[in-house]
């Protein structure tokens, strides 16, 4: 109340403030990510697990397995499977935890809000990508010093593309179950089962092989480990599946938020 | 100030809130009061535009909450303190809406020691405090942004009488400097401490709204007899309206003079003859939540 000396602030809003920026919002969501232990354990539980699969990587895969491209694989495989829960436990948090009450005070819009979480998980997946890729330059050095490894580099903008592509559609994939469910068990649960389930489908009954990379989404991205890159019908098969597993879940998603009634019961 | 006009909710064909209108002004504390499940939490939530309303509107500082530009830095809220992420320290919940707000650091500890929670103590995580604890951080939150309006649902819930006291001083202070305080409550008692101002919500619709000392001196003359058939009988025969209470005396709408030479007129042995004191708010708040209440206040 220090500035409220005229009467005029009793009754009107300050007009020196102004609307909180965007990168501010940003900056709140990122922070959000890793100052709770669960998040904070997840991305240390990630660090130790792609560590763990590149240091049993480098012991039992052959000389001439040792290559760059490989390495990126192992380390990537670990946070391609924990990072979606980061993703999830952005959104369930404000409901599980109740927090939504003062998020959505503080700002009104929760498009904004929605947004700035989405990109958050974003930018901490390439983060996560890029961590992969040092990680794996210092396996593949360390392969061909001491274990004599293959050590190719054979691995191009393309590749590093697919790995980025791999990890963001699994955290946008979580966000967007973690913001349709508003539950984190739900959630949880239901990403990593469903596609299983929805996969067992697809290779038990034959005559669904032929659609499954159309409609199954982890099966249109296996090609990015099997092959070097991923060619146009992969990423007709990555969209189609795609829009199926994560855009429409985003939308329902996001429709959900605006229109929720937020509660602390 | 704070002004709610004809806000209604609507669930399914339960109406939670029906066409409440009332105003919070600043300078003073107004104090909400009313039952649990009474529609106060529900009212504060469209206020905050978390709830979608099914009517009606209100404004705070003459602006739908939504359209404020940065609300944390106009209105400080706590609709439920212990809504707030328990693996988060105390520190960082306020360093969150600190940064949130665009607010200096300082600001932080400025507020942890507004509200008596040591350095410490701010380290420790929420899942960690007592109720009390937690209410105290909430009112911190509340008063980061150096808002010139507080909305407060059952901030006093789990404080001790002590932290009951601190807490009228608290808002007292933000009155006099001018603010607009609303707190909910659904107990008279800690109302009557901390509000000024009364608006008394029962089963979605407002049924009372006045000062303190409107509403308290409002209630009339209570008298207690030997013999409360015989009272009754001769309040009646002097024309005096009078009320039941649940313990067997009267809320006369007289003064205590007229009451007195009534009871000497007709010769009705009186053991008690006093101003109602809130009698009247105490037995009207009462029977709202006797209606719903699992035990009956037998009359």
């Amino acid at each position: 109340m220090s500035t409220a000396t005229s009467s005029d602030l009793m009754v009107s809003p300050d007009p020196t403030v102004t609307a909180v920026p965007f990168n501010r919002l940003l900056r709140v969501e990122l922070r959000k990510l890793v100052d709770t232990r669960a998040g904070f354990w997840l991305l240390i539980s990630i660090g130790l697990i792609t560590v763990a699969v590149i240091a049993v990587f480098l012991f039992v895969a052959d000389p001439d397995q040792l290559t760059f491209l490989n390495f990126v694989g192992a380390a990537a495989t670990p946070q391609s499977i924990l990072l979606p829960v980061l993703g999830i436990l952005a959104v369930t948090a404000e409901w599980s935890q109740r927090t939504g009450l003062v998020t959505f005070t503080l700002e009104p819009s929760r498009l904004r809000i929605a947004v700035a979480k989405l990109l958050a998980v974003t930018l901490v997946g390439l983060a996560a990508v890029v961590v992969a890729l040092g990680v794996a330059a210092l396996s593949n050095v360390a392969g061909m010093a001491f274990l004599d490894g293959a050590g190719t580099w054979n691995v191009g903008a393309a590749n590093v593309r697919d790995f980025f592509a791999l990890q963001l559609i699994g955290i946008v994939q979580g966000f967007a179950f973690g913001m349709l469910l508003m539950n984190t068990a739900a959630a949880v649960v239901l990403y990593y089962v469903l596609p299983i389930a929805w996969n067992l489908l697809f290779s038990m009954v034959d005559a669904l092989g032929k659609v499954a990379p159309w409609l199954d989404l982890n099966t249109a991205m296996a090609p990015t480990f099997a092959q070097q890159t991923l060619n146009p019908t992969d990423w007709a098969h990555i969209a189609v599946s795609g829009t199926l597993w994560v855009l429409i879940p985003l939308a329902i998603g996001v429709t959900r938020l605006l229109h929720h009634e937020v509660k602390s019961a | 100030m704070i002004t709610v006009e004809e806000l209604s909710k609507r669930y399914g064909a339960y109406q939670s809130v029906d066409r409440v209108s009332f105003q919070a002004r600043p300078g003073s504390v107004t104090g909400f009061l009313g039952p649990n499940g009474a529609g106060k939490s529900t009212t504060m939530r469209m206020m905050t535009g978390l709830t979608p309303p099914s009517g009606g509107r209100s404004t705070i500082l003459g602006v739908p909450y939504a359209d404020l530009p940065n609300p944390g830095r106009h209105v400080g809220v706590l609709l439920d303190a212990s809504a707030q992420h328990a693996g988060r320290t105390g520190r960082e919940i306020l360093r969150l809406g600190a940064l949130l707000m665009g607010l200096h650091r300082q600001r932080v500890e400025e507020s942890l020691e507004l509200v008596g929670l040591s350095d410490d103590e701010g380290d420790r995580r929420v899942g960690n405090y007592s109720l009390g604890m937690r209410q105290r951080l909430g009112i911190a939150h509340a008063l980061l942004g150096d808002p010139q309006v507080l909305i407060l649902d059952e901030p006093a819930n789990g404080l001790d009488p002590a932290g009951i006291h601190w807490m009228r001083g608290l808002l007292k202070g933000f009155a006099d400097r001018g603010g607009t305080v609303l707190l909910s409550s659904h107990l008279l008692h800690e109302i009557e401490i901390i509000a000024d101002h009364l608006v008394v919500i029962g089963r979605g619709v407002i049924v009372a709204d006045g000062t303190k000392a409107d509403l308290l001196d409002a209630a009339g003359t209570l008298v207690r007899g030997l013999d409360p058939a015989a009272l009754a009988t001769c309040l009646d025969a002097a024309g005096l309206s009078c009320r039941r209470t649940h313990d067997g005396a009267y809320v006369v709408q007289a003064t205590r003079e007229q009451v007195a030479a009534a009871t000497a007129q007709y010769g009705v042995v009186v053991t008690e003859l006093r101003g109602a004191d809130g009698a009247g708010l105490e037995e009207m708040f009462l029977q709202l939540t006797a209606d719903d209440a699992r035990e009956k206040v037998t009359a």
